[in-house]
């Protein structure tokens, strides 16, 4: 969404921009989000106008699969040299979807965080843009069937690799997050139980072109569950994993809490939390959410995780300042995780403790900076197009 | 422009292997020059053939293939006409292959988009003679300072009003600010004296201190800005304008329940800042060193009966002024009333910090009353403390952390401006008279505002955009925020001014229909005066001649076309979209004969929602009802109630219209165009009704972009509910 934004608007003012994008598509993590807070809004309506901005566009040159390799020169002029993996499909494609039906080698689907499976060749998601398949090279066989299949030529198994070389006078730099390692969180059990999922994996479970249908099923038994416990802060404000708040995980878990309400009205949420963070009339959604009889807010950071002898799974928890002690019992525990600087090894930029990096000669926005909602990336982004016009 | 007609219908992608290709050129020959087809139109081929039609003249492009949001890069036609019919998502991708159903809905569409490329034009945009390309910034606090500086260093000019007699906002008032630089632990020295020095270096930027606006008229790329200081007034020319006027603090003589303003030694958190700032940290009422300080956060804030929302900064603000209190006094104590320690993101480093102070007492609880002693002490009561559930604190000072309230709250709220002839009930803003734009719009001196005054965006996608074209809000007038966010939101907002500058210096549409060229056309002389349009308008830009004939100021509009859907008059219009272009696309529509028993439903979509949905359901293969047949539209608040009752006439059975959702969390990108149709339509069935035409002929929906699966399940029952209604009476007449 940052860098997305930050290229979109720099071209309207009719700046050249190169978007490199690592993925094969661009959009970044919110269109892996069911519904944004506070509005319950799907991310792919904004989406979707920005995709209309992108696709008559003549100032964006998008590069996906690709990778900043080195960049020198100085600020006003710099030179990067970009690596370009092959996607095996050229821009032929018409993603009709011929070649997916013979293809014979599945792949764990990274768009739904592994909930779920691909073929070997995929369209990333159904509003990817560009809009068209690509392959797996790892686990394609180089079998030939979508070869065959496809009747656009689109199909180029020999593709290689291509480096480009770029003069631009400023770097944004928008390398967005990745949701921290929930198995590193040991009391928490990620991994050991099957019914702890951890957030951006509850969001797939709950949109409609997600694993379930946007049914939410706990994963040992695919039922519906009736009682859903959150763990705020899993893993974060805690100095043996993030120091740090990740900024947006209470706001999510009380619009995950809706999707459980609203899926089963006799389900309960039930929220463990340190301190709500609910900035400015995103207190609204807060009330809105506390009203809900289905939803109960309890102040304690959970300590354990354990299952019970009918298999239910047990959360203990501790607040902090009191020492008071509370449990309760669920059918699935979604842990609130928060987020991880992704960073870019091949760029001029310095981190801050935590890996966030701080603004120079380049400018990082979104979360590469720090932990902000969607709101907060895309102002960053439309100031950093402004930083990237400023003259020497 | 003499047009020449050229189709090319593509085969590719199933579209051949569903339909009778055949019939379809020979529909479309007689009314074009060229009828060409190919199985890869995209390819390189297929667009070689294209381009040969173009070099023999062809200048109207018809393109039979895929959804108009496919392959636009490949079917991109500089100064062409070129009108997309959807064979492959609309029809191939979602009916039944190889069914006269199927053929009837094809050769609908392709008739469709031939008739629309005859009657449309190629836009000639809206030039202004002159364009200013300075920015106005209305405040000199660090969101507008940054705003001015950032606009600056991009070679623009900037013309920065300010109300006080200096620059710097509430930030020069600050001792020391929040941390901004790694490890983000410690308070540091305010920046703004940097910043207004920078300012005050910058040749580009034109100051007025201690001045107001007094009139804002114009519209993006000529504003025309008249600035009062003192007696002398001055007019300034601007492109566009960046709203950074700030906030005041939440006034505590409401906060007699913590015995403000009855207890001398009961302060605010701005004015601890205020003594910090002095060095001298005294008690009021005797001018004593405090040695236990006590804060009561939200005070007033995250209260419904003050402020309902959370002012963002206060948690780290009196984060920050225990290390004034210890710094002062190392044996002083400070206790931390909280109901939730909001330090977000990177914040918390300063939290966790300020908690390895053994002086600092932090808790949640909440104070439910304050008591003076003889020697002007306070007993705080505090409940549900994490320490036991009942306790008191004697401190002996108090510091409330009072919130902050958006300048553009202040002042009266204005009645809308609804004296609209036909007594349509159109929902109307408040505006409340801050006395801070001034401007001279038909619809109100000011921006309407989202919540509690706050003239923030609806969108979480696009921050900036502000309900009046070429203003962009930011700062603590849009949202309670730091002083970092405040910059980078002073920054952003300057680029959006500029952008729109930039934009409108081409004659193209800003958000959301970047590039549009075409603008509204209104025939005056049709114009009865019944002021729906300017009263309709999402983005006020109209305004009213003496007579109160519409007068467009073209550059403030959006191209929503809800000023088209409101005229009963049928005199407004544009180049590409018109009253015209979609009454002939219905009447070319093939109704079969009543005893066919084959119903046709018009469906009206909005095309930035509803239509993406539909291609989604049929990039799932989801099968719906060949009867509708769909007709894309900029947003619902362009219908013009014309087509219904065209439709109607022309023996259409049922209509239905796909808009985003409206209410408090609209997702309509026009704002306002999805809940004027919900206005509208109800008009018309309740004619229908007095036609004895049954109103359940027209229904409207709010769908979202993710809703693909529930819409055949819509269209499915309108179709059996018709159905049920039976033919329309008008059939054949």
């Amino acid at each position: 969404m940052a860098g997305l934004t930050c290229a979109i608007e720099s071209s309207e003012v009719g700046r050249k921009v190169v978007l490199v994008e690592r993925g094969p598509c661009i959009g970044g993590r919110i269109v892996q989000m069911h519904k944004y807070f506070p509005k319950l809004c799907p991310p792919t309506c904004g989406f979707e106008i920005n995709l209309k901005r992108i696709r008559k566009n003549r100032n964006i040159d998008v590069l996906t699969l690709s990778k900043v390799e080195k960049v020198t020169g100085k600020k006003g002029n710099y030179e990067v040299t970009i690596r370009q993996l092959p996607r095996l499909v050229n821009d032929n494609c018409t993603a009709c979807g011929e070649c997916e039906k013979v293809c014979p080698v599945t792949r764990s689907d990274d768009f739904n965080y592994g909930l779920s499976e691909t073929k070997a060749i995929y369209l990333p998601h159904q509003m990817a843009y560009p809009m068209r398949f690509a392959i797996d090279g790892n686990v394609c066989d180089r079998c030939g069937a979508c070869v065959k299949a496809c009747k656009y030529e689109a199909i180029d198994l020999e593709m290689e690799a291509r480096t480009h070389t770029v003069r631009v006078p400023s770097i944004v730099v928008a390398t967005g997050w990745k949701p921290y390692d929930a198995s590193k969180i040991d009391n928490l059990k990620y991994g050991i139980y099957k019914d702890i999922v951890t957030n951006v994996q509850f969001e797939r479970m709950a949109a409609l072109n997600g694993p379930t249908k946007g049914k939410i099923l706990r994963p040992s038994d695919n039922k519906e569950p009736n009682s859903v416990i959150f763990v705020q802060c899993a893993g974060s404000r805690d100095e043996n994993h993030l120091p740090y708040c990740s900024a947006v995980c209470c706001l999510a878990s009380m619009k995950h809490a809706t999707y459980i309400r609203e899926q089963n009205p006799n389900a309960n949420a039930y929220i463990f939390y340190i301190d709500i963070r609910t900035p400015g009339v995103y207190e609204d959604f807060y009330t809105k959410v506390s009203q809900n009889p289905g939803v109960t807010f309890i102040k304690g950071k959970v300590a354990d995780i354990t299952q019970n002898e009918e298999g239910r799974l047990v959360a203990r928890a501790e607040d902090v300042l009191s020492g008071k002690q509370t449990s309760q019992t669920a059918d699935l525990i979604v842990l609130a995780c928060g987020m991880v600087p992704e960073g870019c090894d091949n760029l001029p930029v310095d981190v801050d403790q935590n890996g966030f990096m701080i603004a120079g000669d380049l400018y990082p926005v979104g979360v590469a900076k720090r932990p902000i909602d969607v709101s907060g990336t895309t102002q960053d982004a439309t100031a950093a197009a402004l930083l990237a016009m400023q003259k020497p | 422009m003499d047009k020449k007609l050229g189709a090319y219908i593509c085969t590719g992608c199933g579209i051949g292997d569903s339909l009778e290709i055949e019939k379809l050129v020979k529909l479309a020959t007689p009314k074009v020059a060229i009828c060409q087809t190919h199985p890869f139109l995209c390819g390189k081929e297929g667009l070689s053939l294209i381009g040969k039609g173009i070099d023999e003249g062809v200048n109207t492009l018809i393109i039979a293939a895929c959804t108009g949001r496919a392959k636009q890069d490949a079917f991109l036609f500089e100064g062409k006409i070129c009108e997309r019919v959807d064979l492959r998502e609309q029809v191939a991708w979602s009916h039944k292959p190889n069914d006269e159903d199927t053929q009837a809905l094809a050769e609908d569409y392709l008739q469709m988009g031939i008739v629309k490329v005859k009657k449309m034009n190629l836009p000639d945009p809206y030039l202004l003679e002159t364009v200013s390309r300075a920015v106005l910034v209305v405040g000199g606090g660090i969101s507008g300072m940054t705003a001015a500086l950032s606009a600056a260093g991009a070679g623009y000019d900037v013309v920065l009003v300010e109300k006080e007699s200096q620059l710097g906002g509430y930030m020069r008032k600050l001792a020391k600010q929040l941390p901004t630089k790694p490890p983000y632990e410690v308070p540091e020295p305010p920046g703004v004296f940097q910043r207004i020095k920078e300012v005050e270096a910058e040749q580009r930027i034109k100051v007025y201190l201690g001045a107001q606006i007094e009139k804002t008229s114009g519209q993006p790329g000529a504003f025309e800005v008249t600035i009062a200081q003192g007696e002398i007034k001055e007019t300034v020319h601007v492109g566009a304008i960046v709203l950074a006027a700030g906030f005041i603090p939440y006034d505590p003589m409401k906060l007699d329940h913590f015995g403000y303003g009855k207890y001398q030694n009961v302060i605010t958190n701005f004015q601890m800042e205020e003594m910090a700032k002095e060095g001298r940290i005294a008690r009021p009422s005797d001018n004593a060193s405090p040695k236990a300080v006590l804060f009561v956060q939200c005070a007033g804030s995250r209260d419904k009966n003050h402020l309902p929302y959370c002012s963002t900064v206060c948690c780290r603000t009196s984060l920050k002024q225990t290390r004034y209190i210890r710094e002062n006094d190392d044996k002083a104590s400070c206790y931390i009333i909280y109901k939730d320690i909001l330090s977000p993101g990177l914040g918390e480093s300063f939290y966790a910090k300020t908690q390895e102070d053994p002086g600092v007492f932090l808790t949640k609880g909440v104070v439910t009353g304050i008591t003076e002693t003889e020697n002007s002490d306070l007993i705080v009561e505090v409940k549900d403390s994490l320490l036991g559930s009942s306790i008191s604190i004697t401190a002996d000072l108090v510091v409330l952390a009072t919130g902050m309230v958006p300048v553009a709250a202040l002042g009266e709220e204005i009645e809308g401006t609804c004296d609209v002839k036909d007594n349509i009930e159109v929902p109307s803003d408040a505006i409340i008279k801050s006395n801070i734009l001034n401007l001279e719009y038909r619809q109100g001196p000011e921006l309407p505002g989202l919540k509690y005054g706050f003239p923030d965006s609806h969108f979480i996608c696009f921050p900036y955009e502000t309900r009046r074209t070429g203003v962009y809000a930011a700062g603590c007038i849009r949202s309670p925020m730091d002083g970092v966010s405040s910059m980078t939101d002073g920054c952003g907002a300057a680029f959006k001014a500029i952008q729109c500058i930039e934009l409108t210096a081409k004659g193209q549409a800003v958000h959301p229909r970047v590039a549009d060229l075409a603008y509204p056309k209104i025939f005056t002389q049709g114009c009865t005066q019944c002021k729906r349009c300017t009263v309709e308008c999402p983005f006020g830009a109209y305004n009213e001649d003496e007579k109160g004939s519409p007068l467009l100021n073209p550059t403030r509009c959006r191209r929503c076309g809800t000023c088209l859907g409101s005229c009963p008059e049928r005199i407004i219009s544009f180049a590409d979209h018109s009253i015209d272009v979609v009454t002939s696309q219905i009447k070319v529509i093939d109704i079969p004969e009543e005893e066919e028993e084959k119903p046709r439903i018009l469906c009206f979509v909005c095309e930035n929602d509803a239509l993406p949905a539909l291609n989604l359901a049929a990039r799932k293969r989801l099968m719906y009802d060949p009867a509708i047949r769909i007709v894309p539209v900029r947003c619902l608040g362009s219908v013009h109630l014309v087509w219904i009752t065209d439709a109607l006439s022309s023996g259409f059975d049922g209509i239905i219209l796909l808009g985003c959702k409206h209410g408090d969390d609209y997702q309509c990108h026009f704002v306002k165009g999805s809940e004027l149709a919900n206005y509208r339509i109800p008009k018309v069935q309740e004619t229908l009704d007095r036609l004895r035409l049954e109103s359940g002929r027209i229904e409207i929906h709010q769908v979202a972009i993710d809703d693909y699966d529930k819409i055949p399940m819509i269209f499915s029952k309108f179709a059996s509910k018709i159905q049920e209604i039976g033919p329309n009476p008008f059939k054949g007449f």
